[in-house]
């Protein structure tokens, strides 16, 4: 197999001079020198694939925000990774997310554990900027141990990824366009009519909101096999 | 020293923030000397009042009562505070947007009635149901939220208190949605 040559770039994060492999992304480079930048979709272990939009930055010279979770480095590129732009864009964006599924955190599982809910918290938006959509979906209960409740879905696809990438088996998949995606098992069957499906939980234990979760089970044994699955992601990402 | 003219108001909600303004307990008396409650669940005023300085709203807007009463709240109210999920985000009050208010009324007064032979809603008197639970900001603007499903009473104390001594406060070192 060819591999492209991996060379060093040198480029600029917040005006601070950092240097990366030229096969890594703007984030990881960032994490690597305690750059914060906020990410919801991204999950180290994982391919990325920008849906959430989350950790968009500015690159001097264009003036689009890049997703700095799929943007690789390039030699002598200047970002930024807060300021005023991104700061309103980073709310409109989390205020879409809030808007088009129905989380209503206090009747939640994941209240107190969830990384929208977090999210929101951390860029201090108190209030939704857009109107609700209220659009109702079924939820799918189908399954002896898991819950596929679409309502609170925010589309980051972990669940998807962890299946095919982890697991191996890729029982999920999307549905619809738009405002209308869906989380699918199979050719869109019942959870628990799901060939692919391993009942490992992978998917479950990924997901950073309520949408999809493990019935009756308590919160030592859920961080538990969390922790577990965490585990795992950390091996894969250090292959 | 002029004290603040305050109100607080409980729409569409189940007054567990109200008891959150409560539970602040032997703060109440501090926070008393600052602030004469002109109209409240806690007080028997008829009329929302004229130059309140600040109005603290409890709830969600679920009926074209609720919708009356925001805006007069709005026009005759320098400051209004969101308090609590179901003025902020819909909550629990706006759980039903996903069905409908006529899907919900068609359940609580047919399917699961005795009594009621009519099959009809109740419609004189008791307000009407909007076809939509609106947050408060979809309709006035609100000047500060307070999140909580209740809001913690120490969230309202701080709040309250950093608006009498008017300085600026960042909330979200005491509450978020949910909490």
């Amino acid at each position: 197999m060819i591999r492209e040559k991996v060379r060093v770039k040198s480029f600029k994060i917040n005006g601070i001079d950092v240097t990366g492999a030229s096969n890594q992304t703007i984030l990881e480079v960032a994490q690597d020198n305690n750059i914060e930048i906020p990410t919801l979709c991204y999950l180290k272990g994982l391919s990325c694939v920008g849906s959430c939009r989350m950790c968009i930055v500015e690159i001097k010279g264009s003036n689009q925000l890049i997703p700095a979770c799929t943007a690789k480095i390039k030699e002598g590129m200047e970002v930024t990774t807060d300021s005023p732009r991104i700061k309103t864009n980073r709310e409109m964006i989390l205020s879409m997310l809030f808007s088009e599924r129905t989380h209503t955190c206090s009747v939640c599982v994941s209240n107190g554990n969830c990384e929208l809910q977090n999210k929101a918290h951390e860029l201090h938006l108190d209030h939704i900027q857009v109107p609700y959509h209220n659009a109702r979906f079924e939820i799918d209960a189908s399954h002896k141990n898991f819950v596929n409740d679409p309502n609170r879905c925010i589309l980051c696809t972990r669940c998807i990824r962890v299946c095919d990438e982890i697991e191996g088996a890729h029982a999920l998949d999307i549905m619809d366009r738009g405002i209308d995606t869906r989380i699918i098992h199979d050719m869109d069957e019942p959870w628990a009519q799901s060939l692919s499906c391993t009942s490992c939980g992978k998917c479950v234990y990924v997901c950073p909101t309520g949408a999809l979760y493990e019935k009756d089970i308590s919160d030592e044994e859920a961080d538990k096999k969390r922790s577990i699955i965490m585990e795992l992601l950390e091996r894969k990402a250090q292959q | 020293m002029k004290k603040i003219r305050l109100a607080t108001i409980w729409l569409d909600g189940c007054s567990g923030c109200h008891m959150s303004i409560l539970d602040m307990d032997a703060k109440l008396i501090e926070i008393a000397q600052f602030v004469d409650v002109v109209y409240s669940p806690y007080v028997d005023t008829k009329e929302f009042p004229k130059d309140v300085d600040l109005t603290i709203i409890e709830g969600a807007l679920s009926t074209d009562h609720d919708l009356e009463m925001i805006r007069k709240i709005r026009a005759n109210s320098k400051y209004i505070i969101g308090l609590g999920d179901c003025a902020i985000t819909g909550n629990i009050s706006a759980m039903k947007n996903l069905f409908g208010s006529e899907a919900v009324l068609e359940r609580s007064y047919g399917e699961l009635s005795d009594i009621n032979t009519s099959g009809g809603y109740p419609c004189k008197i008791v307000p009407k149901l909007l076809d939509k639970v609106l947050p408060l900001h979809e309709v006035i603007k609100v000047d500060y939220f307070l999140p909580g499903c209740p809001t913690p009473s120490e969230a309202i104390y701080e709040m309250l208190k950093a608006l009498i001594e008017g300085r600026e406060i960042d909330m979200s070192a005491y509450t978020r949605f949910g909490k």
